[in-house]
Parts: structure tokens; sequence; C-alpha cells
């Protein structure tokens, strides 16, 4: 855990990882709070909060008295707003530190090639 | 949110020292809260009130609506866990977990003889000739085995290496989400029990200066990082906990920076980096002991 970020946005972003990563399936159940928080060593509330983000998103959902489970749909639907803060987070921090070591648009494209290729 | 413990201008005078000074706060039931500071703020103390071993010079404690001073019910329902606890002289480790029995209803013996093997605890040594980790040992397996509905630590580690702190963390989280219950843990390893907490209260000279959830306050401080001028036109009239300068470059530790703010600081060129708890206690309890901090300099050139 980075100790300087909110812990259940970290948890939140960890389980949507798996998500992405096919470990957590579609429908699958996902491990219960305090899995969670003996998992990566957290208070319970948080572990909860961090969970209890992706329900508010629509990435999981509550079976009354059974857990938690991942929505039908989550995995292309957290791919599609991780691609639209992509831009911001990656694409504008790159650009920008390439202008300022005078790095040019034709020469970061090829050094964007060369990386994909090594 | 229910609260366990509601402290209302609380104030204890040891002769011409106040160790604790007229403060105001509810620890919340069936949650984590860390008592955080420096040594001497007045963490021991202040749990010494709330378990009924000092009495308050003014103020009031509540814990479940009654005063705990020389109140067997609500002392019943406490576990202090004290950084020198002393056990009567030929006790040896299993007297100590026998008679705890006698004082929590809750206590569980098979969970006790489980954290005995975990902490690899001499059940036949004499209390007096264990090291000071097993001594602290010995106190984590009657706070976590008595069940306690508030469980007070303070300093509960002394002498304890990494793999035993790293069990008491497991064991404490594993069992508090099995039997919620109030715990109050006080600690200046911050960083490595950060992550155990719901709530954190930071004291310093007898005072409250924070108490909130510990995920609001990670992100309360941001440190802005830039050139001199850039950083003072940013920094303008906010209040800056920590200044440190190199050069041309200036470093600034403030609070309670919005979107907006934010956005401006990255268009003026400044980087930003959000500040640990720990370093936030440091930040907060440094500055309120030196009000020069606030406009300071820490000049490193």
């Amino acid at each position: 855990m980075d100790e300087s970020r909110p812990i259940f946005v970290q948890i939140a972003e960890q389980i949507e990882n798996d998500i992405i990563a096919g470990t957590l399936a579609e429908e699958a159940q996902v491990p219960s709070t305090n899995e969670f928080a003996a998992f990566f060593r957290i208070n319970p509330a948080t572990a909860g909060r961090g969970v209890g983000l992706l329900v508010d998103a629509g990435i999981l959902y509550k079976k009354r008295g059974i857990g938690m489970f991942v929505s039908p749909g989550a995995q292309s639907a957290i791919v599609e707003r991780r691609r639209e803060a992509f831009r911001d987070e990656f694409v504008r921090p790159l650009v920008d530190e390439a202008a300022k070591l005078g790095i040019s648009t034709t020469q970061l494209a090829d050094m964007i090639r060369t990386e994909k290729q090594a | 949110m229910n609260a366990a413990i509601e402290v209302r201008d609380l104030t204890k005078r040891f002769g011409a020292v106040t160790a604790v000074d007229a403060v105001s706060f509810s620890i919340r039931e069936n949650a984590i809260t860390g008592l955080l500071g420096r040594n001497g703020a007045g963490k021991t103390t202040l749990m010494q009130l709330l378990t009924g071993q000092q009495f308050a010079t003014s103020g009031s404690i509540l814990v479940g609506g009654a005063e705990p001073a020389e109140n067997a019910a609500a002392l019943e329902r406490m576990c202090f866990v004290r950084e020198a606890q002393r056990y009567p002289e030929d006790f040896r480790v299993q007297h100590v977990l026998r008679s705890a029995r006698w004082f929590f209803p809750e206590w569980d013996a098979a969970f006790a003889q489980t954290l005995v093997t975990d902490f690899r605890l001499p059940l036949t040594r004499r209390v007096k000739k264990l090291s000071r980790g097993q001594l602290s040992a010995v106190g984590i397996v009657v706070g976590l085995a008595s069940r306690a509905p508030i469980t007070f630590f303070d300093e509960p580690y002394l002498g304890l290496d990494a793999v035993a702190r790293q069990i008491f963390y497991d064991r404490l989280l594993a069992d508090y989400a099995e039997h919620p219950r109030t715990v109050v843990l006080s600690t200046h390893l911050i960083d490595e029990v950060g992550a155990l907490l719901e709530r954190a209260i930071v004291i310093d000279d007898g005072r409250v200066l924070l108490d909130d959830d510990v995920d609001a306050l990670r992100g309360t401080l941001t440190t802005v990082t830039g050139g001199v001028a850039a950083v003072d036109a940013f920094v303008g009239g906010r209040r800056v906990l920590h200044r440190q300068s190199v050069g041309s470059f200036a470093s600034v530790t403030v609070g309670g920076l919005d979107d907006a703010a934010r956005a401006d600081a990255v268009r003026a060129g400044l980087e930003l980096a959000p500040v640990s708890l720990q370093q936030l206690v440091v930040r907060t309890t440094t500055s309120a002991a030196d009000p020069s901090a606030s406009t300071g300099t820490e000049e490193l050139e």
C-alpha cells in the first residue's frame, strides 16, 4: 500500500485490476470485506469503503446474505473508463516531459515504437 | 456512529504541569482508533484517565454513559495494556493468563493459548525473568484474548522484533473482524500501523490537534515544490506547515488544496506530492510546538 493515498481507493483499484486481468471473472464471487482486510493488512472499515466504491459504480453487486459478485459487463466498463483517463494521466505528462527535454514528436513516436518491439 | 467514550473539557494537572489540557473528543464504537503523538504529548495520561487509573482535575469522561473512575461495571468492560505492566512478584506467564479470566468476562482461553504459541512465550517462566519483548507479548496476549468491549494498547510493541509486531497486527485485525470492538492504540510507529486504523486522534502538548477518519487525513496535506518565486506566488496567504529551500528551489507543505488550486499549481510548473500520515503527524506536531514554523524557514544553503 502507498501510504500517501487513501487506501480504500487503492483497494478499489486492486480489485479492478483483477477484474481486467480476468482473475475475477464476471459473476464470480469476490472475497469478503474481512478477507480483503486480512490479505491487505488494512482496517476492515477501509476495505469496506473500497468495495463500496465499486458497488456504487456498478462494478460489483450485492446478493443479500450471500456476498459480493462481479457485475456483468464490469470488465469492459472499467477498461472504457480507464481509457478515458489514460490521456490525462499518461499521455499529457509524457508529452510535457518530452517537450521539456527537447524531444520532438517524431522522436517520441519512434521511442514508443522501439519500446513496443523490445 | 455511536461513541464508546465521550470526553468533554478534560484536564489533568500534575502540580504545575498540565498533561491534558481541556480536550474534548469521542472514541467511535467498534472502530480501531490511533492515539498519535510524540513522547510526552499526553497519550498515556489520557489512557489512564479513560480507564479510571487517574482522576481528572476537571471535565467529564463518559464510558457507555457512565464515569469510569471507581465504577466496577464500566471498568469490567475495559482492558488497558500498559507499556510497563506490573505483575505480582512470583507470577509466571501461566499465572497471568489464568488470572485474566477473573478480570475479563469475555476471556477466550483457547485464543490466548494460540497467541502464546504464535509469540513463543515460555508459560512456566517467571514474568520478571522475561525479556522486554516477551513482556510486551504477554500484554498483547492479554489485550487480544480479553475480547474486552473497549481495549487500550499503550505502545504495546516495545522490544518486539518486526516479525512479532506483524503477528500482533495480523491477529488484531483478524480477531477484530470476527469480534468487532472498540480498540484504542497509542503509537508513534505510524507508518507501520496507519493501515490498521479507522480513526486517528493526534495529540500534542496535552491538546487534540487532529481527530478524523484516517482516509480523510491522508491527502489533507500536500508538498509543493518548484522555483522559489513560483512557490511563493502560489502559496500566497495559505498556511504553511513546513518550508524548506535549497538555492532557488523551495518545498512547502500546505493543507486543503482543491482541484482548482491543484490545476493552478501544475500550470505554474510546480510539483505536487501527497504527504503520508506519518509526515502529517510530524508536520502538525512540530508546527504546533514552534509557531515560527508557520512562517518559518529551514535553509539548507
